[in-house]
């Protein structure tokens, strides 16, 4: 085992199958920093995974329920050789006191199948914004480079803000819960505005009817503004009892047919494309605020004298005038 | 943390059928509030799934909790596993161990043995400890 190694020897284990390789390559990954960047830089021109599946949903509606099923279902076992063809990326919250995490969503996917069938990762989100961890994008793309082809990302369950799993997800699937709430709750979630598909879980309790209706009226009510002219996808609202694998296989065939809308309509390819800008975009956002930061740390007392506004600027100007 | 700012990833379990996890929950709030990122197994585990799990979320220290006095075929099982898979991450054990099996613990490989009573402040410490001295077991 090279420990802590060079990025490609490391990748060449993990895509002969190593859990070991390609479980130090999601630490390097989340560790950012000059060690992520040469990983990355080890991966250009390798293949990304094949489908990107998103799964949101407020805290206890049993999303890792549902994403343990996914991903067991849709392995099937697993190849004889090389990596396995599912993965799942779980994130968890980290205290914003202590940066400390308890991740706890591998309990929810146990006895879902054979652990060596799907490979799971636990990540906390490390303080980032929008529900998912940072370093999602670039353990997507190790774990297309060794060969799974289909990640799941199951993200935070914090419900309004986890907005960001449409910059890393080709599906995004929305998990409800009946007697979760009313039509407003949903649309003031935001789920409907990202969701592909709406997943009604506990279906086998009171009020999972009046869930469904409630999802159907409100994309109803959107159908008329929200949807542009050439949109054809209405989000599909499926029900399901996770725990006992219930309307698992109807949901993984509605999400594996939005996949095929994506490439029919040669969307996936755009979404991939808009992605890949908006991470190049924050990334840029993180370079230039780390140079603010440092200018306005090392401003002298003469910024007393100027506005905010004007300090701001010489700030900004001194930025431009440093880099190439 | 570890030297280079990271968090310390633990994993914690029980293995076997031993239904007391009361103790590991309570563990698992103070890891997390000493800045630790505590990947939570629970209940029912095997050596093998404990293995699995170690591997594909790359801790740097397995923490096994036990109540059911297997800890003198378990833990070294544990041990044997960890080693069987090539790793290098320390095994700590706590939860209900007489004392007279502490040194037959720890001569089989389990790195530290921490009981009832045990001050949260000492759990950290050992944590912090076991991934230092075991550095091919973070990044």
């Amino acid at each position: 085992m090279s420990e802590g190694g060079a990025p490609d020897a490391l990748l060449a284990e993990a895509t002969a199958g190593s859990r070991r390789a390609l479980g130090r390559l999601i630490t390097i990954a989340e560790s950012g920093g000059p060690s992520a960047d040469a990983l990355d830089r080890a991966m250009v021109g390798r293949p990304g995974p094949g489908w990107i599946v998103g799964i949101v949903g407020a805290p206890g509606v049993g999303k890792s329920t549902l994403t343990g099923r996914l991903a067991a279902g849709a392995a099937g076992g697993r190849p004889a050789e090389g990596a396995p063809r599912v993965a799942v990326i779980a994130v968890d919250p980290s205290s914003p006191l202590t940066g400390g995490a308890i991740l706890g969503d591998r309990i929810r996917m146990q006895g879902l199948g054979d652990p060596r069938d799907v490979f799971v990762r636990s990540m906390a989100h490390r303080g980032a914004a929008g529900g998912l961890a940072g370093a999602v994008p670039i353990a997507v793309r190790v774990l297309g480079a060794v060969g799974v082809e289909v990640v799941i990302v199951e993200t935070v369950g914090v419900g309004q803000i986890e907005l960001e799993i449409v910059h890393v997800a080709d599906t995004v699937i929305a998990a409800l819960s009946a007697g979760w709430g009313d039509a407003i709750q949903a649309s003031k979630a935001g789920l409907l505005e990202v969701a592909d598909l709406l997943v009604v879980n506990k279906a086998d309790r009171h009020g999972a009817a009046d869930a469904v209706r409630d999802l159907e009226q409100m994309l109803d009510a959107g159908t008329a503004t929200a949807l542009g002219p050439d949109e054809t996808w209405r989000p599909p609202v499926l029900t399901t009892v996770a725990t006992a694998g219930t309307g698992v296989a109807e949901l993984w065939t509605a999400a594996t047919a939005h996949r095929a809308w994506l490439i029919a309509t040669d969307r996936l390819a755009r979404r991939r494309d808009d992605r890949r800008r908006h991470e190049i975009g924050r990334r840029a956002i993180d370079i230039l605020a780390h140079e603010v930061d440092q200018r306005v740390a090392a401003l002298g007392p003469t910024a007393a004298a100027a506005t905010p506004e004007e300090a701001a600027r010489r700030v900004v100007r001194q930025v431009r005038a440093g880099g190439d | 943390m570890t030297p280079d700012g990271l968090p310390i990833r633990i994993l914690l379990a029980k293995l076997g059928f031993d239904g007391h996890d009361r103790g590991l929950k309570v563990i698992a709030r103070s890891l997390r509030d000493a800045g630790c990122e505590v990947v939570y197994l629970g209940l029912r585990q095997t050596t093998e799934s404990v293995v699995i799990a170690a591997e594909q979320e790359d801790v740097a220290v397995i923490g096994i909790s036990m109540h059911n006095a297997g800890h003198l075929t378990l833990g070294p099982m544990m041990v044997q596993a960890v080693a069987d898979a090539g790793l290098d991450i320390p095994v700590i054990i706590g939860g209900i161990v007489p004392a007279a099996d502490v040194p037959t613990l720890k001569a089989a490989g389990i790195f530290d043995v921490l009981g009832p009573g045990t001050p949260l402040e000492t759990v950290v410490a050992t944590v912090h400890a076991a991934a230092a001295a075991h550095p091919g077991s973070s990044v």
